[in-house]
């Protein structure tokens, strides 16, 4: 006989009035095992997590919990049964200090404390005002802080999408070894990498269903990548282009030791018009900085920028927009209009500048969004605010309010941070059309595979400085993480 | 999806509708209360002294766009009826109009430094040029009090007169109110308004400089309130030295309860409009029950939140 289940949930269902979000949704996970709950954006993946953790309340089906029928009615209640979350968002105050945070929450001290070195932080001031520390170590600090209430089941909704790679391997060391202890994980996650390193099976949502349970073994992307989109996979991977195929003359960007704060200190690279230039780091090696200088968000400590040859200077992101440097950052958060309409997030850009500012053509405005949203495939079926997109969605949103513009220079920053493969698979053949008709792209990643994916070449940035450059035909894996880590390759430092 | 989220959904989307309902409904209150109220001339008055509030309110209403607003209004419409008043004597109608705008102008735009450059909440800044203008102005009456003071004829006309039935202060207020709508969902300038204040580093991002726009949003709010000044003597037409005061908080009031958010990035002029209908409507209603003065206001301010709060939560989302 298999042991008892710690969390038995079966024929889940929830409606939000005439639409149906779950119909039937299902996840059995026993104690010591790891499990992967995943389905496309809109599979109702986070509706269930909702009414696992008491956020949301089931129409039907039961839980159970230790063999035991529960209600789970509201988050307290959630974490009573001993089900701990862990957001894709910073759960503290940001205003408080993590001491205040960790006693607002009832977490014991000294656990907690364990919990953060065992993660890899190995210095930490109680005392520090949480919105001061880095979004990394925010959720680091969340992880330990659930981890630290001791949970039965702890469920991670995807937590490493903002984390470095150094400190992801290490969260997925940590949880693994709690699984063998004895606790149930539920990891969500888009990123297989991470699942195939970490989980046992795999639970699969399309349409409010669940579809597939399966256990994960080499070559199981496929198959859940095909029970998540309902069809067989086509490729549509762009091949990347070797470096004989990269257009050559006059780069668009021409970065010279530019050098910012304490984390940039000497980077250069050129950006021609055609390509895709990837950016690799890990966590806090300078690349938010490099990015903050080329968008116009701060200027460069030292260091030269041209653009066209001309060299620049700027002081805010219209002195960039005005130079054809257009930014797309991570974060969606910080480029929507959240209580706008989808029109005016895409248009935004078109009247920013003073000279702008009178009346609107509208009808014209009308054709460059709908032209924007035709090619970016925004589903705009939930009109109106931009809030009621899905996250892919709103993404797009982000993107397709440079295309109303016009691109010459993108700097996109992890785009498909969060985002459903469906969008990423999206998203990677839409940079490169738009580098085919002459924009230059510079794409920051934190998931490796996309260098392979979406980029020429890509730049590996440490400790400040660019390390390595690799052609996206070689950077396998291991070579962009040893670069990525300062370690050196037999070819050396580019 | 409930029943009530999807109301609150169709009032989020369509905010005038419920407010005239409101408004069609105190109406109907009063008229029931005092049968025959509902004339011609009931009507003009109302929409009379509408006029100056809800001028006064489009101050408050474009800067909570931004998720400010302007608490000087008051005061910079009492500067430039008293400056005028008292100028129209020495230089003249025409010349004394213009130059009564120039201090509202001036108090605009300081207000548009303090918030563009030295990050002072609009709050703040607008409430301390709000009384500096006071106090100005208590030193120019002494300077002034030889040469008495005059509402031009035309003033009056404009602010109490009426032509064919219509108060002669709509001549004003149509276009006036047609311009900001069309302005503030149909210009570059309406749009960053908006957007600066339904997500600021999103604004930044996307290449609008937010000094420019706080300057010329607080220099053009300053000017407005100075016409709702000029307008408001012409009605009342005895200047004085606290003359609009009174309708500064009923001004936000008629945004806020138009549907604007305080918060910024939400809310329509029309909506404003309405809602200094139905703050006027309530006044009259509340005069007519009789009540002592400090019941009416009580009462005034009771209305105006939880009619606040029942909007709010209605369209919420």
């Amino acid at each position: 006989m298999t042991p008892q289940p710690v969390l038995d949930a079966s024929g889940v269902a929830k409606r939000f009035g005439a639409v149906t979000a779950l119909s039937d949704a299902a996840l059995t996970v026993h104690a010591g095992e790891v499990v992967a709950l995943m389905g496309a954006n809109g599979a109702g993946k986070s509706t269930f997590v909702k009414i696992l953790t008491g956020a949301l309340k089931r129409d039907a089906g039961t839980v159970r919990i230790d063999g035991t029928d529960s209600t789970i009615s509201s988050p307290a209640a959630a974490r009573r049964a001993g089900i701990v979350p862990v957001y894709q968002e910073p759960a503290l105050i940001p205003d408080l200090t993590v001491r205040d945070n960790l006693r607002l929450g009832d977490t014991p001290v000294d656990p907690f404390l364990h919990w953060t070195r065992e993660l890899g932080i190995e210095s930490l001031d109680l005392s520090e005002t949480a919105g001061r520390l880095p979004l990394a170590t925010l959720r680091i600090l969340d992880l330990a802080r659930a981890l630290a209430a001791e949970p039965k089941v702890l469920m991670l909704d995807e937590m490493t999408a903002a984390l470095p790679t150094n400190l992801v391997e290490r969260v997925l060391k940590t949880v693994r070894y709690q699984a063998d202890n004895g606790i149930a994980v539920i990891y969500i996650s888009h990123r297989f990498t991470e699942i195939a390193q970490l989980c046992d099976r795999a639970s699969v949502l399309r349409d409010g269903h669940t579809v597939g349970d399966v256990p994960i073994e080499p070559g199981v992307e496929d198959r859940i990548v095909e029970m998540m989109l309902g069809t067989a996979l086509t490729s549509s991977e762009p091949a990347p282009r070797g470096a004989e195929a990269r257009p050559a003359g006059k780069p668009r960007l021409r970065a010279r030791g530019l050098a910012a704060g304490t984390a940039l200190e000497d980077v250069s690279f050129d950006l021609h018009p055609g390509e895709v230039l990837g950016v690799v780091a890990l966590e806090g090696q300078g690349q938010d900085e490099l990015f903050d200088i080329l968008a116009g968000f701060r200027p460069a400590d030292r260091g030269t920028l041209e653009v066209d040859g001309a060299p620049r200077r700027f002081r805010h992101p219209a002195d960039a927009i005005a130079a054809g440097l257009t930014y797309v950052p991570g974060d969606r958060a910080h480029a929507l209009l959240a209580g706008r309409s989808v029109r005016e997030n895409i248009a935004l850009p078109l009247t920013a500048r003073m000279g702008r500012w009178g009346p609107i053509g509208m009808r014209a405005e009308a054709e460059k969004v709908a032209a924007a949203i035709e090619r970016l495939q925004i589903d705009t079926r939930a009109q109106g605010e931009v809030q009621r997109l899905s996250g892919g969605n709103q993404q797009k949103v982000t993107i397709g309010r440079w295309l109303a513009k016009g691109v010459e220079t993108l700097l996109l920053f992890d785009p498909t941070r969060g985002i459903d493969v469906r969008t990423k698979g999206q998203i990677y053949p839409l940079v490169r059309e738009l580098a085919d008709q002459g924009a230059a792209v510079l794409f920051y990643t934190s998931e490796l595979e996309e260098v392979r994916r979406a980029c020429d070449r890509a730049v590996v940035i440490f400790k400040g400085r660019v390390v390595e450059v690799i052609e996206a035909a070689e950077a396998t894996d291991e070579r962009l993480m040893r670069a990525a880590y300062g370690l050196q390759t037999s070819e050396g430092a580019a | 999806m409930s029943a009530l989220a999807r109301i609150g959904r169709f009032l989020g989307d369509n905010p005038v509708i419920p407010l005239l309902i409101l408004l069609a409904l105190l109406v109907g209150v009063l008229e029931f209360m005092r049968p025959g109220i509902l004339n011609e001339r009931w009507i003009g008055n109302t929409v009379k002294f509408a006029i100056p509030l809800a001028m006064l309110a489009a101050c408050q209403t474009f800067t909570m766009y931004t998720g400010g607003i302007d608490l000087s209004a008051g005061v910079v419409a009492t500067v430039s009826a008293f400056v005028m008043a008292t100028l129209v004597p020495v230089v003249g109608t025409g010349p004394a109009i213009l130059l009564a705008l120039i201090p509202a102008l001036l108090i605009g735009l300081v207000n548009g430094i303090g918030v563009a450059f030295a990050n002072v909440h609009p709050l703040i800044m607008s409430l301390g040029t709000g009384l500096i203008g006071t106090g100005c102005l208590q030193v120019y009456q002494r300077f002034v009090i030889a040469t008495g003071s005059e509402v031009p004829p035309f003033l009056t006309w404009l602010g109490t007169g009426v032509t064919w039935g219509f108060p002669n202060s709509l001549l004003i207020f149509v276009p006036f109110a047609a311009l900001l709508i069309y302005a503030q969902s149909r210009t570059g300038f309406g749009r960053a308004l908006y957007a600066i204040g339904s997500n600021k580093e999103a604004a930044r991002l996307s290449g609008v400089r937010a000094w420019q726009v706080y300057l010329l949003l607080y220099t053009l709010s300053g000017l407005v309130a100075g016409i709702a000044g000029l307008l408001y003597v012409g009605l009342i037409r005895a200047p004085s030295l606290s003359l609009v005061n009174p309708l500064l908080l009923p001004s936000v009031a008629a945004a806020v309860i138009g549907g604007t958010s305080i918060f910024g990035g939400r809310g329509s002029y029309a909506g404003t409009i309405v809602g200094a209908l139905i703050l006027r409507v309530l006044d009259t209603l509340l005069t007519l029950m009789r009540m002592p003065e400090g019941m009416r206001v009580l009462l005034f301010g009771l209305i105006i939140l939880v009619v606040t709060a029942i909007y709010v939560r209605l369209t919420d989302r």
